[in-house]
Order: structure tokens, then sequence, then C-alpha cells
């Protein structure tokens, strides 16, 4: 099968012109989705820039609203109108997927590009056998027939564990329990072998035992195949457990990107601060939580300058006025935050009891 | 905090043994009674003034219908609910409505829990309909703004409706509507799950600083092991409709000694990277299996790797064994090192 699959790669590679010198597996630079209304236009994301090497895993965290998922379906090519994407580029091995007509796409998604989706109950076709689902991709890209597609699709059940899989391929999704379906769009997704796998809140509709089995197999799947990962969710702790680095996002902007231990032990922005100092911890037992006050902005009327700052307790006059720009702090890491010394400072001193 | 219930030895709510089945059913005109969802098996637990205790567990454990039926929302199967020594199953309609005004509820979804046809202020005041004698008629308006001020909105916001609000927000009225009736006993049905970690903490927060005010006592259901660490002095760890592990913050999550609640602890992902390698983690093969089909002897031995012969033929008793001192339904009970 990999002999095939790499001379799929090879007619590929020469029918869309990827180019093999580029720097990174996946390159976003300066995204931006918006989304008219009636209420007017709802910027969802405003200049979004990040880079992906394989094995690499990024996360993209974010409360909801932020514009985590949007940029993923971006990166996808599959915004809805009447989104649209007035700007950016999204190169995949140095091509602009969104420049790429639709029908070549097609051939790339999927093939080195895939997505993973929340809730996997909607995700999948409640009609067709999971077999048949996972099968299809299967046979649309590799033109091969039902019997070896359908062989596959066990196989490919096989790998993401799901027991008993010879016998389950022709089950429909309601036969499976949640953390199955998962385990189902995770096999649906790997069926390509794709480079780079989008995973957008992959375990928020999970209990966590089944949770901590799905993070699992991701990683595991993940060293197998040496593919980039990029997840998406809102959840610090699944974070922490499995990133290397982290994308914080508000408002449909970076707020601060970083190394994932530099993030968690010395936050750069007031407002990664205050989503760590909002989760009740073991050593604060008894005393209030702090949390960020106010609501998240609305996306069709964002703030002036900073977006954070009718919330943050660093603001000034400058930051009502002036965006700030991603400000280098060590090389390693960037906050878009004008006082992002003083943030640095604030955390070096103990937390306030 | 609350005072702990040493000081008072009377608890406010006794929960003696809950059981609560739904009939699985087969047929249109003449169902016949084919078998049951035990979602709720044997459960008991005190209350006492002033405390919180917190319910755990995974989805499909019981925990929600524990809370439906103590307020009769849910037919009770079996079992007792005593409420300051009164049997709350044993009540009649007039008596059910007088003490529903002692024990009100939070629901998770706070979308879902508001009536999207009525304004704030009918919401909040609408308690007062049917317990009229809490607040006189001409008074009602100005204790519904209190209300809101005091849960951190604007009074103005009365004529507004829920969809003018923010998740959070409504979470908010939920509570200005729970606290209508000045219950002793409020019921915290996840109330937080559907908000964001920032949001989250604000509605703790207040929730923390109400219990104080009013002298609450919460009963906490939540999944989210944290979130229910912080807020509860005692609690219960449940799995298939049974509470498996029962103790005081600290010897639930300190001192754990069920194979589940250990399982469940070690299973949280820790906001802290630098713990990524240094932790143990037991991952728990399989699901949960099917309530209407629960395993014989421990619910819990076909997950647990512990499991002996005699888990599968004789159920584990909710008792301190080995002298833990708080009570686990194993055989095998036994504290571990850390996992959280």
């Amino acid at each position: 099968m990999s002999q095939g699959k790499q001379e799929w790669e090879q007619s590929l590679d020469e029918e869309v012109g990827f180019d093999p010198t580029a720097d990174h597996l996946l390159d976003v630079r300066d995204l931006h989705v918006e989304f008219p209304t009636d209420y007017g236009v709802v910027n969802a994301v405003n200049g979004l820039s990040y880079t992906l090497d394989r094995g690499e895993t990024l996360a993209i965290l974010g409360e909801s609203g932020s514009g985590k998922s949007v940029s993923a379906l971006a990166v996808m090519g599959i915004i809805e109108k009447p989104g649209r994407i007035p700007k950016g580029e999204v190169l995949l091995h140095g091509l602009d997927l969104l420049k790429t007509p639709s029908r070549q796409l097609r051939d790339i998604r999927g093939e080195r590009i895939a997505m993973i989706f929340q809730d996997a109950l909607t995700a999948l076709n409640p009609v067709y056998s999971v077999g048949w689902q996972i099968a299809e991709m299967y046979r649309r890209h590799r033109g091969t027939d039902k019997k070896t597609a359908y062989k596959y699709a066990a196989d490919l059940m096989d790998r993401v564990r799901i027991p008993n899989a010879r016998n389950r391929v022709n089950d429909y999704p309601h036969q499976f329990s949640g953390g199955m379906r998962q385990r189902v769009m995770i096999a649906m997704a790997l069926s390509l072998d794709p480079e780079v796998l989008i995973a957008d809140e992959p375990t928020t509709a999970l209990d966590v035992t089944v949770q901590a089995q799905i993070m699992n197999l991701l990683s595991e799947l993940q060293d197998e195949t040496g593919m980039g990962l990029i997840l998406i969710t809102h959840d610090l702790g699944v974070v922490a457990e499995v990133c290397d680095e982290v994308n914080v996002m508000y408002a449909g902007r970076v707020m601060e990107r970083a190394p994932i231990r530099r993030l968690y032990a010395e936050p750069a922005h007031p407002y990664t601060l205050g989503l760590l100092h909002s989760i009740p911890r073991a050593d604060r037992k008894g005393q209030p939580l702090d949390p960020i006050p106010g609501q998240p902005p609305n996306l069709a009327n964002i703030p002036s300058g900073c977006e954070f700052h009718p919330r943050c307790a660093f603001a000034e006059d400058i930051c009502s006025t002036d965006a700030p720009p991603l400000y280098d702090v060590d090389g390693q890491r960037q906050s878009a935050c004008h006082f992002w010394e003083e943030v640095l400072r604030a955390r070096s001193q103990p937390t306030a009891t | 905090m609350p005072a702990a219930s040493q000081q008072q030895p009377e608890p406010l709510l006794r929960v003696e043994n809950l059981v609560k089945w739904f009939p699985i059913t087969q047929g249109i005109v003449f169902q016949r009674h084919i078998g049951d969802v035990k979602a709720v098996d044997g459960v008991s637990f005190e209350l006492y003034p002033g405390e919180t205790v917190g319910l755990v567990g995974e989805s499909g454990c019981g925990k929600s219908t524990v809370a439906r039926t103590l307020l009769r929302l849910e037919e009770y199967t079996g079992g007792a609910a005593y409420y300051k020594g009164q049997d709350i199953f044993k009540l009649g309609g007039s008596e059910m409505r007088k003490l529903r005004r002692n024990i009100q509820i939070i629901f998770q979804d706070p979308y879902a829990s508001l009536d999207p046809r009525m304004t704030v202020g009918d919401i909040v005041m609408e308690p007062w309909e049917i317990h009229s004698d809490v607040v006189p008629k001409d008074k009602r308006r100005t204790r519904a703004q209190e209300l809101l001020e005091r849960v951190g909105l604007n009074p103005d916001y009365l004529n507004r409706y829920p969809h003018q609000f923010s998740g959070g927000q409504r979470q908010r009225i939920g509570v200005a509507r729970a606290l209508a009736l000045n219950p002793e006993i409020i019921i915290c049905d996840e109330p937080v799950s559907a908000l964001d970690v920032s949001v989250q903490a604000q509605v703790m927060n207040l929730l923390e600083e109400l219990q104080g005010e009013f002298n609450l006592s919460y009963i906490f259901i939540a999944h989210d092991l944290s979130v229910v660490r912080h807020i509860s002095d005692r609690v219960g760890v449940m799995y298939l409709g049974k509470i498996i592990e029962i103790g005081d913050e600290h010897q639930i999550y300190e001192e754990a000694t069920h194979p589940y609640t250990q399982a469940l602890l070690s299973a949280v992902p820790l906001p802290d990277p630098t713990k990524r390698e240094t932790r143990d983690r037991i991952i728990l093969e399989g699901d949960l299996p099917s309530p209407s089909n629960p395993p014989s002897g421990c619910n819990f031995r076909t997950r647990c790797w512990k499991a002996e012969e005699r888990c599968a033929e004789e159920e584990p008793e909710l008792i301190d064994r080995f002298g833990h001192g708080h009570p686990s339904a194993c055989f095998f009970a036994e504290e571990r090192a850390a996992v959280l």
C-alpha cells in the first residue's frame, strides 16, 4: 500500500505543483475570515498566522467565538457562503490552497490534509454504515473496487483500536458509543495518510476516561505516521498534555504564541494569565477564583485598539487606540500586548491570596 | 467556608437507598415491560446545613437523575429521602409544593432552561405566582431587581428577553430564579459545564458568595472533577447508578481507594505541562456498560484491573473495610500514590 501511496503522491505533486523546498509543511499567513450578516460584518478571524512542521503538535486555544474553528474551516477550504476570506494565504508545501481551483483542492483534501470534527454523531451520516463512510473516500481517491475498500476500512478500524472491527464494518453510527464514533471519525481522517490532521475539539463531547483514550490514540498515530497535528480546543488541560506549541486566540487574533512550558510557567499576555487564574486549582481551594471580568466581545463590533482591553487589568489609554502587534518576547514566543514586560513581572511575583 | 458537619449532627437532607428505574417497554398498544434502565440503583448520602456535597461521574452514571428524583421531577422507584425528618416521596401535592420552596434547582443548559418568550422579570417573578406569600405583589418588581443586582446583572434588564444575554449571564438569571423563594437547598445540575473557563469562574465565585450570604446547602453535580473539588466539602463518586466512594474533598482527591476514582482522577488532563511525563496515568479500557444490563457483582469489574472472581459473584458494599477513614465499594480498596 505504501508503494501505491508514493506513486500517487508523485503524480499529485507534478499535477498541482507543490514546492519541495518550502520551509514549512503548512504555513498560514495573515488569514482573515468574515461573515456578512444583517447586523453587520462578523469578523471571525482577523490576521491569523502560524506554521506547522512534520511531527509537530500545535494547539489553537481559545474560548467560544475566538475564531479557532472558523480558521480551521478556512484552512480546509470549506467556509460556506456567505462567509468569505478577504485576505490571507494558506500554503501547503508552498502551494496557496486559497488560490487552488476547487477540483484540484478536492484531490488535496483528505489526501494531504484532513480534519476531525467535534461532534461525531452529527458529522457521520446516519443512513450509511461506518464501513461505507470510511471506504468512500478511499474509493473516490484511489479508485479501488468495493471489496478492497471495505477490507481497507476494516483495517483502519483495527488501527484506531475499535474492538472486533471486522464484524462492525457494517454497523451504523448509532450502534457505536461516543468514544467509538470519534474513533470512526479518526479512521476516516486517516484513511489516505494525510500529512496534516486538524482535530477540532476532538474530545470535548466525551467523558474524561474516554477522552484520555482518544488523546492517547491520536499521539500514538502521530508517532506512527509523523503527521503534523493541529489541535483546536478550549481545554487548558488537554493542551498541556499533548502540545508542543500554543497559539492563544481571542476575538479572531492570536494574543500569545509560545512553546508549551513557557506559556504555562510565565504567560506574557494578560488574557493567558487570566485564563490560567480562572481554572480551579487544588492548592487554592477555599479561596475565590480569579476570573476575567466581563464578557467576550461581539465579533460584529470588536473593541477598538486591543481587542482585550475592556477586560484587561493592565489596560491603559494606548490600548484603546493602538492595536498591539505581536511583540517578540524572547525569540521563541510573541505576545500581542503593549505591556508584556509588566505581565511577565506580575506572574513572577507570588500570586495574590 | 461552610461549617463542617460535626457541629450539626442533624442532616438537612438524608437520602436512603434511592432507586430510580426507567421501564423499557415493547409494543405500541399493549406495552410489555421487558426490562429496566437502572439509572439510580441504591444511592445514600446526607446533606448538612451550609454544606456542599458534590456528585461526580461520567455521563450516564445517574447523577442528574438523582437530582431530578429528589425534586420529584421524576417519580421514585424505591428508597426514601428525608428533608428535616419528612419523607419527600410520601408528601401529597400541596405539601410537596410547599417543600419545593425550600429545595430549588439550577439547570445545566442556560439556553434551554429559560422560556424564550418570557422577560427576565417574568422568569424571576414566576415562583411568586405560586408561592404568593413570599413577596407581596406590590414589592415584587423591586425584589426582582434586587435579585438581579445580587447575581451581578443590571437591574434595569428586567424587561429584556433571554436571547439578549450571553451564556454566563443567562446562568445568572437561573441563579436569581432559584434564589427567589429563599430556599435552603439548591441543587446545581452541571451549572457551569456549558460556560467558557473565564465565565465559569465568575459563576462559581457567585455561587460560593451566595452560599455564605444565605446559608445555602448545595448538591453540586458536575463531571468536571476540578470544579467539583473547588466547591465541595464532601464528594460522592458515582458509577452506573451507585455511589462507589464518598468522603470529604481531601479523602477523595488525595486518598482515593476505589480503582474507578483513581482512574477517573488520573484521566483528568492537568493544566501543567511539567507533569506530563511524571504522572502515573491509568487508561481504562472499553466503555461504560449499559445501565439496563449492568454486570453482575461489582459494576466496575468489567473495566477494572484488580477484578477477581469474587467481584463477579458478590456486590461490594459501600463501607470502610480497611480503616481508610471513608467508605469505598471495593473489596481491594487501597490508596495509591497521588494521581492528580
